[in-house]
């Protein structure tokens, strides 16, 4: 007996389904990202060293003013696959970050002038963050809490994308219907538009001392590359053994095969 | 089913023999296990599965020596795992992406049986085992997709465990108490993450516990086979060693490669980025989504706009499972001699994905046709309809009206041609 209702149904049921398009009056769902090239991209792609050393300034020139970084240990910048900095350089960066240290052995947690006690940081420490609690965040932000830095790549849709295209999508004209909220800046790429970070970067704020252009595009690429590694510094290390793993586990399938087809030569 | 005795060949293996008959279980159960020569790929899944099983304990053990169940800690352990332990990153992925290979080899263990009739008589109690199986497997991942305690791993938790407050429905209150003494707590919270922890190191090992009746059920009447009939004779069988254990090891191999470039290229291929941002009570995300391989389920329960009859509806896809050796009533085992039947297999195979796309989606998400609107809680209606009538309408009916094509005599006879092979003469 030949039944063929039931998959013709289906079929016809998939085709008509595929025909869709979407609707865009109005909404303020986000735009799509744009399109940027990144060195870690593929499954050999690394991080650029040199990149994430411009990366890291401008972070600390400019994003830790209100972002924390509060995963990433200082130690981790001189570690095989990141900024590479030497062991000197990144103690000397820890060295320049004030950690809380108190209570000291007589129980006080502020010096004579009531300062909290402070004590430099150690290649143990991570980055202390710009504000001391998520209320002080706020009250500093106009109600707004900036978001942790070192899980932004991993822990938006669109990783690295979306990220640059939120630093630097800015100063575009909103549509006329559109309505730019008190305290809010227009930004398309964010779910909404409106969003209460300040345009971060401008042309030539941050000096590199390579010399490497300081456009916006460069700024945003460059500190981009930096949250990217700090989402995932352990990237480069992962697509080294990959390839290893990958190129012996290759090897053994087709001496596996050649031994299953050895196994089964009389039997098929 | 048994292949050759084993007879122990020194004195040493003599004397062990009497006390404890080990490698003559080893012997009876791997090596010599006549198993149907006719096998093919998706016969290789059963010990994809138990490597997977074996994989996620082991990785599993060893993240639990750095894992912090406290809900202030949870978080930035698994960050610290990941960033500062000797090859964290490597268990950690290995573990949370071994999770979705594991599921991924089970459905396609599970279609398998589907399709070939494996859960006909005399297998209903290993089909009925395997789905022991799989509904633990279910709730430790689920325990599992709860300890990184992010906010997809938070309110997660919330809405599952919150189905049972749905019982309030029926009696009063009861359910609100059921879900508190789940939680411990007024919320979801550090006593639901700790319980949640134990239960999830528990768990595995019970999984293995019914893997071991599983196996010990599939070798009493032995391996089903993709033609659907008894094995008639030694003809029709080859040991278990070296012809399954060679291809079951390189086809092993291969699901290994895939496994294992996810691992190393695109770890983070099956999760959500929202649960790299630390649980939070107070900020519910836009979506919740569960992992891919409960999607099909909750799209189910959320086409039903009855909260109670959704949770039942969700709970009766997979309570139907238990049912399916007594719904088929077809003589014949294999679709591949069920034409009817084939095409209502792959319908429902289609019909599964497809409640799995509708649970990735938002719940008031539309298809665009034209000028007209298809909500996507229709289509899951839909697809939750055929699901339940694929088990309890067509798999009864189409048994009693379709008439199979004719069945080989012999597995031999249907792998060597009629004229290589000759049954063997009946003892």
């Amino acid at each position: 007996m030949r039944f063929i209702l039931p998959l013709g149904l289906a079929l016809g049921f998939g085709i008509s389904a595929a025909a869709f398009a979407a609707d865009a009056t109005q909404s303020t769902a986000p735009q799509a990202p744009k399109d940027v090239q990144w060195s870690f991209e593929g499954p050999f792609g690394v991080y650029d060293q040199a990149e994430l050393q411009r990366g890291f300034q401008v972070y600390k020139e400019v994003c830790s003013a209100c972002h924390n970084l509060s995963h990433v240990a200082f130690h981790a910048l001189s570690e095989p696959g990141g900024p590479g900095f030497t062991d000197a350089q990144m103690k000397a960066i820890a060295a320049s970050y004030k950690i809380p240290a108190g209570p000291n052995d007589k129980g006080d947690t502020v010096d004579a002038n009531g300062n909290p006690l402070m004590r430099p940081g150690t290649p143990a420490d991570y980055f202390p963050g710009p504000f001391p609690n998520e209320e002080a965040a706020r009250a500093a932000n106009n109600g707004a809490l900036p978001p942790d830095l070192s899980m932004i790549v991993k822990a938006r849709a669109g990783g690295p994308q979306y990220v640059y295209s939120i630093i630097t999508g800015f100063h575009e004209k909103p549509p006329a219907w559109f309505h730019v909220m008190a305290n809010k800046y227009y930004n398309p790429y964010f779910d909404g538009w409106n969003i209460s970070m300040p345009p971060p970067l401008t042309d030539g704020q941050v000096t590199f001392a390579d010399g490497s252009p300081n456009k916006v595009a460069d700024e945003a690429h460059d500190v981009v590359a930096f949250l990217a590694w700090a989402s995932d510094p352990t990237m480069d290390e992962r697509k080294r053994t990959g390839f290893v793993v990958v190129a012996f586990l290759l090897l053994l399938s087709g001496l596996l095969y050649l031994s299953y087809r050895r196994v089964w030569k009389d039997k098929h | 089913m048994h292949g050759p005795a084993y007879v122990p060949k020194t004195n040493f293996t003599r004397w062990l023999d009497k006390r404890l008959p080990i490698i003559r279980f080893v012997n009876d159960t791997i090596t010599t296990y006549p198993t149907p020569r006719n096998l093919n790929f998706w016969y290789t899944f059963g010990g994809i599965l138990t490597f997977m099983l074996g994989v996620q304990i082991v990785t599993g053990i060893v993240l639990a020596m750095h894992y912090v169940p406290n809900a202030n800690l949870a978080f930035d352990s698994v960050e610290n795992i990941t960033r500062d332990v000797n090859y964290g990153w490597l268990l950690r992925f290995l573990h949370a992406d071994g999770a979705s290979m594991f599921f991924l080899a089970v459905y396609i263990h599970m279609f398998r049986g589907l399709y070939y009739g494996s859960y006909k008589e005399p297998r209903e109690l290993l089909w009925i085992l395997g789905v022991i199986i799989y509904i633990l497997m279910m709730a430790t991942a689920f325990f599992g997709y709860v300890l990184p305690w992010g906010q997809m791993s938070f309110w997660g938790a919330t809405v599952i465990t919150n189905l049972f407050s749905s019982i309030d429905q029926i009696v009063p209150h009861a359910g609100t108490a059921i879900t508190t003494w789940l939680w411990g707590d007024f919320a979801v919270g550090d006593p639901t993450l700790n319980r949640f922890f134990s239960l999830h190191y528990l768990l595995p090992f019970i999984i293995a516990g019914v893997v071991g009746l599983h196996i010990w059920a599939l070798h009493v009447p032995g391996n089903n086979n993709p033609l659907g009939i008894d094995v008639k004779g030694p003809q029709d069988t080859v040991p278990f060693h070296p012809y399954y254990t060679a291809k079951d090891s390189f086809y092993l191999c291969l699901f290994v490669l895939v496994y294992a470039i996810i691992v190393f290229y695109r770890p983070d291929f099956f999760g959500n980025p929202d649960n790299y941002i630390p649980a939070n009570p107070l900020v519910t995300p836009t979506d919740i989504v569960p992992e891919w391989y409960l999607l099909p389920f909750y799209a189910m329960l959320r086409s039903v706009p009855q909260k109670l009859i959704g949770v039942l509806v969700l709970f009766g896809a997979l309570a139907t499972l238990f049912f399916v050796p007594w719904l088929d009533t077809s003589k014949v085992r294999s679709c591949r001699f069920r034409p009817l039947m084939k095409q209502f297999f792959w319908i429902f195979a289609l019909d599964c994905v497809l409640l799995g796309y509708v649970g990735s989606q938002t719940a008031d998400a539309a298809w665009h046709l034209g000028g007209f609107d298809l909500p996507l809680v229709w289509l899951a209606r839909l697809g939750t309809i055929y699901y339940y009538a694929f088990f309890w309408v067509i798999l009864p009916f189409v048994g009693l009206i379709e008439r199979p094509k004719s069945l080989p005599q012999t597995i031999a006879q249907a792998v060597l041609g009629a004229g290589r092979s000759q049954p063997a003469p009946a003892e």
